[in-house]
């Protein structure tokens, strides 16, 4: 037994894939947010509230936006991490994801500052039910990896 | 009285600001609860037409300022059907749908398809029609005292209720309820079913079994060499052909009017001779109980589809109560009438479902309501409207959530008729359009003043244009009548490479400029003296208005700093919000928001996909945001003969509920055309009325949701619009999909409620309330079909698809809506399987319209299409209310030269000729005649080289044909018959709309008879297909 870098990326990656998770709930919970906002039965004042609500709509969609590249950017970090120990299999595991969030961010709309998503197209039906879907893959995604990771990390304490 | 200046046409009313109720009169003080409401007088709800019904006609919806409505007799001699029991209310929905036969009421003509839903072939009584919500005032409004007395009330220093009432106590709530209109009688009504052998299932037996075979794939497969309708393959004259079906299905080579809109009669030659007749009319001859929406139309037999009359809104199918309480279709459309049940109902159909709004229409009667409580649901906020149901006194049921909710005791008093205990009587039950008071809960703020800056480009290529001294002037003329009370703001700024602000404040003896060269860190030089109250510094404004043009005159400045320009009228408007109106000749090119010219000339007349859609940059779009969040509008005046990039600057417009103008080769000497139609459009929207920090909600029965929404707002949630400014001209879609089954509901409603702070500083809400019937089968779900607003929410919808996919997408999108319904229409509603192209009545001029649409502006290919003026057009589309888009989706063609008083419709003084609508193809032209083309924003009089004589010497006052002028744009004023008559019309036509129509008139050889060819829709070009071609391309694709 021997902590190997393999050993050592694995470790860093289940740290990171935690913090993944926890984005992805946050992601979750921000478009669902956005979506069934209207639901409540909310008092008068703050529906018709017109600055203050906006306000607050507009800084959710921004926390979302926010997340998104340190995201992709762990993401992309432990995917090199693999890639120097050389841990092909767990590479090969994450590929599609990284092609995914590349295809993502290239196809954005236009924006000047980064970010993913527009304020003005969010609310439409199509594009916040593809947010929900994403978001809820994702989750899956990093919890099974999550998983995936520790015995990983496991595996190779026990096996060098 | 107190709305005459809110509902006035537009918004110039001067009439009298709100009072409250210390200068009542004293009659009002002794209305006896805090309820007051205030309807102005004035007939009807189209005025025009209110004038053509003087008597109180049927309760028809007249169904827009297009449908021409015939003289007198017309009304009388509606279909009867005195055998059909009136339609009692208990059966919502129940009813079969489309009842009468149409073989009821052989004697008067046939009427246009979507006319006579058969749920109004049933006179009304008479004391129906007179409460028929547009065409005459409302009951109610009888018995409202009339003049300024008791029409608003002061809450506070009304009497309790109860206190002043108690000796006349109407039952209480155990009681059983007394209403006429009886909404808790559900079901009891049963024996009234006499149309119940006429549903569907019936109708589509003895089609299938009566109906002869026709004969097999004639024109299936291969294309006929010409269309069938002219080669002679007659088949039997049917004997037994009701003349309204057989006026309606002659073919191409019968007389030209089809269609009459006079009873008595089709058609100047009708009898049953020749009549080619395809075997689908022959068994529609067999079995005259179709529903006339329902009745299978072969397109490629049938040439003359086009009604002579604008295309009326097709009736849903609910019981007369409920039709005659529900909101016009002028105001709420919905694409299918009937909605169907479930989501794959509506799979099936292949038909987008969605609404067509027009929230702030100029109404000329609008019920208006103060009340200290707004009655609304608990639970999903709806506001009490027709179509809630009472369960007993004491307590109403929603229609969008079903929960049961108190009625507050305030609502058991009728203002109206000034009695206690009748709360389905109140106005906010009666009408599906109403307007509200808003009480402070209402309100975050105090309501804003109206604030309007004007952000004015002087560089010199906005100089040479030479809009500046038009602009002025025309603001000159109307700063009287900008909507306002007496805090109403003004503010100037204009710009080129630097950005120069105005000093107006109170004391100044002339109005002071300042200048700031540092653009790139804008700040406002003096913060609180640029914007000024109007009233208190009209002369210094005057001044100001006077000198501006000539300030400028010898600038040699040509950049221009458009984006700072916007950040300073940001800073100098977020405190209060307003309204922003933008006017700008070329591309930006300095500072923020800079731009590139992305077009290249080549590339217009591509086939290839045309680039360049969507936006630069999102610098316009986030400003945008930004002035929606601090209540501020951007309107935008584009005047410039080179590219702007209009799909980049129009964000500024877009996402701040602003509106868009553009004016392409705008000159003041080159182009008057263009100047009469900027200072008319100008005239327009400096007066017409404006609603400030309004939001529009748009709510529907529990079940459905609402999927995308189209126009210009920012998205704020799910339901929720944010409209830092609202204003009458403008049109919202959304789009629908039903999220749970619809099964055990019977009607649906849909609730937009505008809330918004009025010119006057107050704060209301306009509740507008459509009813729907909820249909379980697909043939229902296609005889309800509205094939107008269909056109117009694809038509939203392909908008979006080209800017985030690509144009040639969008029209295959829409190539593929016409081929995908009609095959659906073939598949699953229809039982006989016939050859040809087969549609339902209601939807055969659909595939017309998705031509039509291919080769608009916006997404047609092959024919040089500046990007700008594509951009605009799809702007156009999305914005402007059915009624204009249609009019620029599908032209109307009039011909002129052979006007007469016949059919005509008189308002007030003036008789205004009724041309019928003519098909869009050469072939209707005619070298003897001349003929008006009416495009929407454009209008064409077409002068034929051999043109009547007396058109040419009486209308257009010259000798001959060669002298008439190359380039004509108005009528002389004549004083012949013909010529008041053709100025009549055509002054109608522009009267109808809140934009001017520039008028061409253009002869055989002039530059502009491209243009004008280019709306021969029906006509194939180089790049497009003709109408019979695409029909082809249809059947070809279908029959797949």
């Amino acid at each position: 037994m021997a902590f190997t870098f393999a050993a050592f990326c694995y470790m860093l990656a289940l740290l990171l894939t935690a913090a993944l998770i926890f984005f992805a709930i946050w992601h979750i919970i921000a478009f669902d947010e956005l979506k069934t906002d209207y639901k409540n039965p909310i008092d008068q004042c703050n529906t018709l509230n017109p600055t203050i609500e906006k306000v607050k709509k507009i800084k959710r969609v921004k926390i979302a936006i926010k997340l998104v590249l340190p995201e992709y950017l762990i993401h992309f970090f432990f995917c090199v991490m693999f890639l120097c120990a050389a841990e092909w299999l767990t590479l090969f595991l994450n590929l599609p994801l990284l092609a995914y969030h590349v295809w993502r961010y290239t196809s954005r709309p236009v924006m000047s500052c980064p970010g993913l998503y527009d304020p003005t197209t969010i609310m439409n039906a199509d594009i916040l039910a593809y947010c929900q879907k994403e978001g809820w893959c994702k989750l899956a995604f990093y919890l099974l990896s999550f998983f995936y990771y520790l015995y990983g990390m496991i595996y190779v304490l026990v096996s060098s | 009285m107190s709305t005459a200046g809110f509902n006035s046409q537009n918004g110039t009313g001067t009439g009298q600001t709100y009072t409250n109720g210390p200068s009542q009169n004293p009659v009002a003080l002794q209305q006896p609860s805090g309820v007051g409401y205030s309807v102005n007088h004035q007939p009807a709800y189209n005025q025009m037409q209110a004038k053509v019904l003087a008597p109180p006609g049927p309760a028809l919806y007249p169904s827009g300022p297009y449908q021409p409505v015939p003289p007198g007799p017309q009304v009388g001699s509606y279909p009867p059907a005195p055998a059909q029991p009136l339609l009692p209310r208990p059966q919502i929905g129940v009813l079969p749908s489309h009842t009468p036969p149409q073989s009821a009421s052989p004697g008067p003509g046939p009427w246009p398809a979507q006319a006579t839903p058969p749920a109004q072939a049933t006179p009304p009584p008479p004391a129906v029609t007179s409460t028929g919500y547009y065409t005459g005032p409302p009951a109610w409004q009888y018995a409202a005292p009339r003049g300024p007395a008791p029409n608003h009330v002061n809450p506070a220093a009304a009497a309790p209720p109860l206190m002043s009432h108690s000796s006349t106590q109407p039952p209480g709530p155990g009681a059983p309820p007394t209403s006429i209109h009886g909404y808790t009688q559900l079901g009891d009504v049963a024996g009234n079913g006499p149309q119940a052998p006429n549903s569907y299932n019936h109708v589509d037996n003895r089609m299938a079994g009566a109906a002869p075979p026709g004969p097999p794939g004639r024109h299936l497969g291969h294309y006929p060499s010409l269309p069938p309708g002219y080669q002679n393959t007659s088949a039997p004259p049917p004997s037994s052909l009701h003349p309204a079906l057989q006026a309606a299905t002659q073919p191409y080579t019968q007389g030209p009017l089809p269609y009459q809109q006079q009873p008595g009669g089709p058609g100047p030659s009708p009898g049953p001779a020749p009549a080619q007749l395809s075997p689908s009319m022959a068994a529609m001859s067999l079995q005259s109980s179709t529903p006339e929406a329902l009745r299978v139309v072969n397109l490629l037999q049938e040439r003359n589809l086009l009604p002579p009359a604008p295309v009326p809104a097709p009736t849903p199918c609910l019981t007369q109560d409920l039709q005659k309480l529900n909101c016009s279709p002028e105001v709420f459309r919905c694409t299918l009438t009937s909605i169907p049940q479930t989501q794959s109902v509506l799979n099936k159909a292949k038909l987008p479902l969605g609404l067509l709004l027009h929230p702030f229409k100029d109404l000329s009667q609008l019920p208006v309501v103060t009340s200290s409580t707004i009655v609304r649901c608990r639970s999903c906020r709806t506001y009490i409207n027709p179509f809630v149901s009472f369960l007993d006194q004491r307590r109403w049921k929603c229609n969008l959530c079903y929960r049961v909710n108190d009625v507050p005791e305030e609502f058991m008093y009728n203002p109206v008729s000034r009695s206690y205990g009748e709360p389905h009587k109140r106005p906010e039950v009666q009408n599906a359009t109403i307007e509200f008071i808003a009480p402070s809960e209402y309100m975050l703020r105090p309501p804003q003043p109206a604030v309007y800056l004007f952000v004015l480009d002087v560089s010199h290529n906005a100089v040479e244009t030479g809009y500046l001294s038009v602009f002025c002037q025309s603001l000159l003329d109307n700063i009287n009548a900008l909507p306002g009370d007496s805090r109403t703001k003004v503010g100037f700024i204009t710009f080129d490479s630097t950005i120069h602000f105005y000093n107006l404040q109170e004391g100044l003896s002339q109005p002071q400029m300042l200048i700031v060269s540092d653009i790139e860190d804008i700040f406002l030089p003096t913060p609180d003296s640029l914007l000024v109250n109007l009233n208190e510094c009209k002369e210094l404004v005057q001044d100001l208005l006077k000198s501006l043009p000539n300030l400028f005159e010898k600038t040699m400045e040509t950049q221009s700093a458009l984006g700072s320009a916007l950040q300073a009228a940001f800073k100098l408007l977020s405190p209060t919000g307003g309204r922003m109106s933008v006017f700008q000749t070329q591309l930006p090119n300095l500072g923020v928001g800079a731009l590139q010219s992305r077009e290249d000339p080549n590339q217009r007349a591509s086939a290839k996909d045309v680039q360049h859609l969507s936006p630069a940059t999102d610098f316009y779009k986030k400003l945008a945001l930004d002035c929606s969040g601090q209540q501020v509008a951007v309107d935008l005046f584009l005047l410039s003969a080179q590219y702007c990039d209009l799909a980049t600057l129009g964000c500024i417009s877009r996402y701040s509920a602003g509106s868009v103008y553009y004016y392409p080769s705008y000159h003041h000497q080159h182009n008057p055309a263009q100047v009469e139609r900027f200072q008319r459009d100008l005239k327009r929207y400096l007066t017409r009325k404006i609603g400030f920090e309004a939001v529009m909600r748009i709510r529907c029965t529990k079940g459905l949701s609402i999927h995308t929404f189209h126009g210009n707002f920012f998205v704020r949630s799910t339901d929720l619009l944010s409209l830092p400014n609202v204003n009458p001209d403008a049109g919202f879609a959304v789009q629908m999909s039903i999220e749970e089954n619809l099964d055990d509901m019977q009607v649906v409603s849909f609730q937009a409620a505008l809330l918004y702070t009025s010119s006057k500083g107050e704060r209301r809400i306009r509740v507008h309330t459509m009813c729907l019937p909820v249909v379980s089968s697909l043939s229902d779900v296609f005889a309800g079909a509205d094939v107008q607003a269909i056109t117009g929410l694809l038509a939203c919808m392909a908008v979006d698809r080209s800017v985030t996919s690509s144009l040639s997408d969008a029209r295959d999108a829409m190539t593929n809506a016409a081929i995908d319904s009609l095959s659906s229409y073939r598949q699953s509603a229809l039982t006989i399987q016939q050859p040809g192209l087969l549609a339902p009545a209601c939807l055969r001029l659909f595939p017309l319209y998705i031509l039509a649409l291919l080769k608009q502006k916006a997404f047609r290919t092959g024919t040089s299409t500046r990007l700008d003026e594509r951009v605009f057009a799809m702007y156009q589309l999305k914005y402007q209310p059915l009624a204009f888009a249609m009019l620029m989706i599908h032209p109307a063609l009039y011909r002129l030269d052979d006007l007469s008083d016949e059919g005509a419709l008189n308002i007030g003084e003036q008789t205004i000729p009724q041309p019928r609508v003519l098909q869009l193809s050469v072939e209707k032209l005619s070298r003897e005649g001349a003929f008006l083309l009416d495009a929407g924003l454009v209008m064409y009089l077409w002068i034929g080289r051999n043109c009547h004589q007396n058109f040419l010497s009486q209308v257009l006052g010259v000798s001959s044909y060669a002298a008439v002028p190359e380039k004509l744009y108005l009528l002389p004023e004549l004083d012949t018959a013909e010529s008041q008559r053709t100025r009549a019309f055509v002054s109608w036509l522009r009267d109808q709309r809140p934009f001017f129509p520039s008028l061409h008139i253009i002869r055989d050889e002039s530059q502009l008879k491209p243009h004008f060819l280019q709306n021969m829709i029906e006509d194939r070009t180089e790049s497009a297909l003709s109408y019979y071609e695409f029909l082809l391309h249809l059947q070809q694709q279908i029959s797949k």
